[in-house]
């Protein structure tokens, strides 16, 4: 991608100006040979305090807008930096690939793995060609075959989730959209190896949870997810999209959100500024989280860790319920 | 007397509780703009007599459509709706919650229970569209969850009769996980060999379609029925272009494969018995062995 001309959130701007500044002063002083150690000092200080002053501070829709950077790392920059090696495997073996969705077998350590996700562009051409992260049925259907192989080979699953949600075309349509879902879903409750889920971009509807039924569920800090994207539930609920940013908050769609409802199972903290600053730190955050959690569920037996993912299910909700009759 | 006429019977008794329809009692078919008498209707199962479009019918009236007279037991009552997000659009969630309590009499947009069709033992559940949509929140969630887990530990067929807009928007996350609460459930159904069928009826989209509607061993759906993923606006305004002819009515899924077949509502019980007599072979599944595949 081209650095330069990738946009910067209005609210993160200062930040960058700020290190600009003091790039400019290094490598100035440095030309002619001038100590300004201190007043770098000062300024590196002043990035720390009002990186925090922003980013502790920041609502739904600035969550919105940095789990849709345009910098944000995909899928396939996580597969990079968190496995030592990834052999990329293609097609449903029924209609297509879908690039949508990626997936393959990895490589971590001593173990391997199948690891899927969603898969953005960088760019318009690249965004066309992955369909902006919209899975159509057969992406999901791949996504099944490569848990399947999984299964039968005893490995476990981790999947990566980044889509604003299913596309929704005739072609999706006619292939089934809703069954592919749905079957995604009901297998995933079956599939008995160790299954880590990483919302760590925009979990848009059931095109999200069509790959993220597992042991564990975690949202990066600035991810979001929701039943529907706030653009499709604006136009829905307030009949004009452009309420978007009212129906983000509305939905409760952050990750500190989805954690007080009992949805996920913890947030994991982004390098300050978001994942986007520090691919490498953000990779190792998800690395040390699948090393530490398979460690503990591939010692369970099969039907206990089946057991338990059902429970997990079956325990989300929240109403309210009468003393009985029955 | 056969079950057929017992059904039309039940549905009579429904029609009586509001005492005798007036002869002048009419509406117009929303298809095909006929004038529909009520007293013919009743008789039809309020099916259009001219064009057979399959009117909405109440949850009422699917109970006694589809089970043995007198052997409904409705189960997990009580079980009601709170605002966990506190959610407001044009109008807050709790007043949304509370004006379809009034108005549908049900507890939420879903009716769980026990009954037999055909002697046949089932857990059945019917959608209320009437209810916010037929929408599924939390405790819609929970009601079929729980039906489901009925039907496991008591080895009976399981049956959700859907209609609905989907998930419902105003739980947010949590409607989305209640997808995959009832898909996990009933891969439970299918470890154990406890059959689901799935009757899709008019309309059924969104979370609903992608998760149990799509899910059943046998998947019926009434003629001419509004089934999708995405809601065909939706659709139009992202490929921008018309829409082809039929598109997501049972008739276009059933020619892509995506059901098992288009029932008339008056066949519905009959068809329904037939499959499972099939399942059960005998009257009782209590003794089969579960599939392990």
């Amino acid at each position: 991608m081209n650095a330069k001309k990738t946009p910067w959130l209005d609210f993160e701007k200062p930040i960058v100006e700020l290190e600009e500044r003091i790039r400019t002063l290094e490598d100035s002083a440095s030309l002619r040979g001038l100590d300004v150690s201190d007043e770098v000092t000062r300024l590196r200080t002043r990035v720390k305090t009002l990186g925090k002053e922003i980013f502790d501070n920041l609502d739904a829709w600035q969550r919105v807008q940095l789990a849709r950077h345009p910098r944000r790392p995909t899928t396939n920059d996580y597969i990079e930096r968190v496995f030592d090696n990834f052999v990329e495997l293609h097609g449903d073996r029924q209609f297509r690939d879908d690039p949508a969705i990626v997936g393959g077998l990895a490589w971590l350590g001593d173990r391997r793995l199948v690891v899927i996700g969603h898969q953005k562009g960088r760019d318009t051409k690249s965004n066309i060609h992955r369909n902006f992260g919209m899975a159509n049925p057969e992406g999901y259907r791949k996504a099944l075959r490569l848990m399947q192989l999984a299964a039968a080979t005893g490995r476990p699953i981790v999947t990566f989730i980044d889509t604003p949600g299913a596309y929704p075309g005739i072609g999706a349509e006619e292939r089934g959209q809703g069954e592919a879902i749905a079957r995604n879903l009901r297998e995933m409750a079956g599939l008995p190896v160790p299954i880590i889920v990483f919302v760590m971009g925009e979990g848009g509807s059931g095109g999200a949870l069509a790959i993220g039924v597992g042991d564990r569920v975690y949202m990066l800090e600035n991810s979001i997810y929701s039943v529907i994207s706030p653009e499709g539930c604006a136009a829905i609920l307030w009949r004009d999209r452009a309420k978007a940013q009212e129906a983000a908050k509305a939905m409760k769609i952050t990750a500190q959100d989805a954690l007080r409802l009992g949805a996920i199972d913890a947030v994991l903290d982004e390098p300050t500024g978001g994942s986007h600053r520090d691919y490498a730190a953000s990779a190792a955050t998800v690395r040390a989280r699948i090393e530490a959690d398979l460690d503990l569920l591939e010692a369970m037996a099969p039907r206990d860790l089946l057991d338990a993912r059902l429970a997990k299910f079956l325990a989300m909700g929240i109403f309210h319920e009468k003393k009985s009759d029955e | 007397m056969s079950w057929l006429t017992q059904a039309k019977k039940g549905i009579q008794a429904i029609t009586t509780q509001k005492k005798e329809i007036p002869d002048n009692l009419w509406s117009k078919c929303p298809s095909c703009g006929d004038v529909l008498y009520h007293r013919e209707l009743s008789r039809s199962l309020w099916v259009c007599s001219s064009c057979e479009h399959h009117l909405r019918i109440s949850t009422d009236q699917y109970l006694d459509l589809l089970l043995d007279e007198g052997s409904w037991h409705e189960t997990h009552r009580g079980i009601t709706s709170v605002d966990p997000l506190g959610f407001k659009d044009s109008k807050r969630y709790e007043d949304r919650i509370k004006a379809s309590l009034k108005k549908t009499g049900r507890d939420d947009a879903v009716v769980v229970g026990r009954g037999e069709i055909d002697h046949v033992p089932v857990g059945l559940a019917v959608m209320d569209f009437d209810f916010m949509g037929g929408s599924m929140g939390s405790v819609v969630g929970e009601k079929l969850a729980r039906m489901l887990q009925d039907c496991v530990k008591e080895r009976t067929a399981a049956i959700i009769l859907s209609r609905s807009g989907g998930a419902r928007m105003q739980e947010s996350l949590l409607s989305l996980m209640q997808m995959a609460k009832t898909s996990a459930m009933l891969n439970r159904l299918r470890e154990e060999a406890v059959p689901f069928v799935s009757i899709i009826t008019n309309p059924t989209t969104g979370g609903v379609t992608a998760s149990y509607a799509q899910l059943g061993d046998v998947i019926m759906a009434e003629p001419g029925a509004l089934i999708g993923f995405a809601g065909p606006r939706v659709i139009q305004q992202t490929i921008n272009s018309e829409l082809p002819e039929g598109f997501q009515s049972s008739e276009f899924l059933l020619e892509h494969g995506m059901l098992d077949m288009i029932v008339h509502r008056k066949d519905l019980k009959s068809r329904l018995a037939e499959v499972l007599h099939w399942f059960v072979d005998g009257r009782d599944i209590s003794e089969r062995q579960p599939f392990r595949g």
